[in-house]
């Protein structure tokens, strides 16, 4: 009998490393999110009032007012990926009787919600950071859930929720009276939202916001597209950690600062051939749907026992949204997200990043708290493997519950993609 | 030259030896999974039976559940692609299978060499799972063995939801005691795990001819449900069983052979 080479379709470890640093940028990030916290704090301190705001919502907007915003969904991932969503989840479906088949970003946030109003008693991990918002901002461009629960937090807090309805788009372009639609509600909500804030509009800062804006979305698509080298410079699931500041801060210069820091970082990898994925690249996939929070580290691990790198993501691109003007505002946010394009438009973005970054397979992430992105998942993934000859695979999780996943499940589906892709590989090279 | 093949399950321990990537010398199975005893009495046992000794065998691959514990394996291959295999040995003319384990159902979709092509598996429920069975037969009082033979006599499977094994278990007792009959009952469990599974298997396709392996393919009712709920014959092997441990010993010789060309 032969010796045993325990596991050789995976890729070799590499030999033991000292700790790599923290990346400047990285620091960068972890000092931005406690400065938006803290100014949030600080705001409440001084008298003013202070949003919550969904991920997509024109920021712009609140950032040329001044006004501090903090956003939901980021901080329930959050909560969720430092293991601290139980009890928030145990609330929510409890005492407040809401569903278990509710988006855990939700139940996390209404629990969390309710603690800040006094009405419970679960510990705040993170000592009320999220602090008690004064109004709310909310598109339904990312999700039609959160016309309901931001309705309800609205009611349960006594606040007003300043709403832009954006459209599902049938076609692969915004129609101009979609634009006018969404236009006007853009021009009514700044007057709303002035009054209620007590604010003057100023159209040459507004000018400047955008700019900002414009170029931290140009850094981050650009960051993003800098995956397409081989190997490629990042372990792809790093891009998630710096997701918080175009969600939080599109529209601030210190997310200026950290792109760039990012992009100079990616570009000196890319000229010492190095990369900050810790093994051999030894395949390279494309990612579809919301990372699985809570399991994060084991979805990393598992991969990389396979060499397997995630270089391409349908999620975090979403935050890339290029326009100049006020008209642009409207019709971009109406297409800034996957949950409100037809499937021909995704398969076609999908069918781009497949080849731009030279993916052998996919992986689907179900997710339990996202049912129309689960909806429209099989249709995308069955026409994808067929146009693409990309083998996939899905598996079961959540953005938050940690309840919704196994990881011996996840284990057996990435191993058996492997399989396949090495076959195809093999098929390849033997012509 | 010698190669084995274990499989070990979240129920079953299967295990395998084949000469010469050809001919199957034994396959053996244990009623006892990862966790247990059952796969170091697997190995004894079909040692003992081929009267060999674990130093004939040249290259040994694990698979199942248990697969990453098995550390005198030469590799871990998932089950997946060693269900392809071994039903290929059995079976050349297959390019469906759908394997039904002890916690989750396969739909795999394989080439003319035996290789996986695509695949579709459970989500996280044990409904339509070999799990699923085995608690309706403990609620039925009937050995899980006898659950198909009963089925087949039944003239109106009664209806059994397919999204929670226990709420389906409720269900059941609800029927016991309308005095709905065991053969209608069985049946409609059948049902109940055919249909969750032929919807998976239709997404991947249905590319003649169609199996199924696993243990719960020795379940006639469940290949009888199928094959009604898939709108074609279903080839069962009776080393169904075995088929993850038999295509882990065939893969065994393919590497062993390509690793000393």
């Amino acid at each position: 009998m032969i010796e045993p080479a325990l596991e050789q379709t995976k890729a070799a470890e590499a030999p033991a490393k000292p700790k790599r640093p923290k990346a400047k940028s990285m620091e960068m990030i972890g000092e931005q999110t406690k400065a938006l916290f803290e100014s949030a704090m600080l705001a409440k301190e001084r008298g003013e009032k202070v949003g919550w705001s969904a991920s997509i919502f024109p920021q712009e907007l609140a950032e040329t007012l001044g006004l501090v915003v903090l956003y939901p969904e980021n901080h329930s991932a959050g909560i969720a990926a430092r293991h601290q969503a139980d009890p928030f989840l145990q609330e929510c479906e409890g005492p407040l009787g809401y569903s278990n088949d509710l988006c855990a970003y939700a139940k996390v946030n209404l629990a969390y919600a309710t603690v800040l109003a006094g009405d419970s008693e679960v510990e705040l991990p993170d000592g009320g950071k999220m602090v008690r918002p004064d109004f709310l901002l909310l598109t339904n461009n990312i999700c039609n859930q959160l016309t309901k629960w931001y309705e309800n937090l609205a009611k349960q807090l006594n606040i007003p929720v300043f709403f832009i309805d954006t459209c599902y788009n049938p076609w692969d372009y915004v129609t101009e009276t979609r634009v006018r639609y969404v236009r006007a509600q853009i021009d009514q909500l700044i007057h709303d939202l002035c009054e209620f804030v007590g604010k003057q509009w100023n159209e040459e800062r507004f000018r400047q916001i955008m700019k900002v804006s414009q170029r931290n979305s140009y850094l981050w698509e650009r960051a993003n597209n800098l995956m397409d080298h081989k190997p490629a410079p990042l372990s792809g699931f790093e891009l998630f950690n710096y997701m918080s500041c175009m969600v939080c801060n599109r529209g601030k210069e210190s997310t200026t600062a950290i792109l760039e820091q990012l992009n100079a970082e990616i570009e000196k990898h890319i000229a010492d051939g190095t990369s900050t994925y810790p093994v051999k690249e030894e395949y390279r996939v494309s990612w579809d749907g919301i990372a699985c929070w809570p399991y994060l580290r084991h979805n990393l691990h598992t991969l990389k026992e396979y060499g397997i790198n995630m270089v391409a993501s349908s999620y975090g691109k979403a935050w890339a949204i290029e326009y100049d003007d006020l008209d642009g505002m409207a019709r971009a946010y109406c297409f800034a997200s996957t949950n409100g394009d037809n499937a021909t438009t995704m398969i076609d973005r999908r069918m781009e990043a497949l080849k731009r970054f030279d993916c052998e397979g996919t992986i689907y992430h179900v997710n339990r708290s996202c049912k129309v992105m689960d909806c429209q998942m099989m249709e995308v993934q069955r026409q994808l493997s067929e146009q693409a000859s990309v083998p996939f695979t899905s598996f079961d999780g959540d953005q938050a519950d940690y309840r919704n996943y196994s990881e011996a499940q996840f284990e057996t589906r990435i191993q058996g993609l492997v399989e396949v892709m090495k076959q195809n590989r093999e098929a390849k090279q033997n012509g | 030259m010698y190669t084995f093949g274990i499989d070990i399950g979240s129920t079953s321990s299967k295990a395998a030896i084949i000469r010469t990537g050809t001919e199957l010398i034994r396959e053996t199975v244990i009623p006892l999974g990862t966790g247990t005893i059952g796969p170091a009495q697997v190995r004894k046992a079909i040692f003992e039976e081929v009267d060999l000794q674990p130093e004939s065998i040249c290259y040994t691959i694990a698979t199942g559940y248990g697969r990453l514990k098995c550390d005198y394996a030469n590799e871990q291959i998932s089950e997946l692609s060693c269900h392809a295999k071994g039903i290929h040995f059995l079976m050349p003319t297959v390019h469906t299978v759908i394997d039904i384990g002890g916690q989750d159902a396969k739909a795999l979709s394989i080439d003319d060499n035996g290789a996986l092509v695509n695949f579709q598996m459970n989500d996280k429920c044990a409904a339509g799972t070999g799990r699923f069975l085995d608690v309706m037969a403990k609620v039925l009082n009937v050995d899980i063995t006898d659950l198909g033979p009963l089925s087949l006599k039944s003239q109106h499977p009664a209806a059994i939801s397919n999204t929670c094994t226990v709420f389906a278990e409720s269900e059941v007792i609800s029927q016991l005691s309308n005095d709905v009959s065991l053969e209608d009952i069985a049946a409609g469990i059948h049902y109940s795990v055919a249909k969750r599974v032929s919807g998976m298997a239709l997404r991947i396709g249905r590319k003649a001819d169609v199996a199924m392996s696993g243990g719960v393919a020795l379940n006639v009712g469940v290949v009888c449900a199928m094959e009604k709920e898939m709108g074609c014959p279903i080839l069962v092997h009776p080393l169904c069983q075995s088929a993850g441990a038999i295509g882990a010993a065939v893969l065994a010789w393919e590497k062993y052979i390509k690793e000393h060309q």
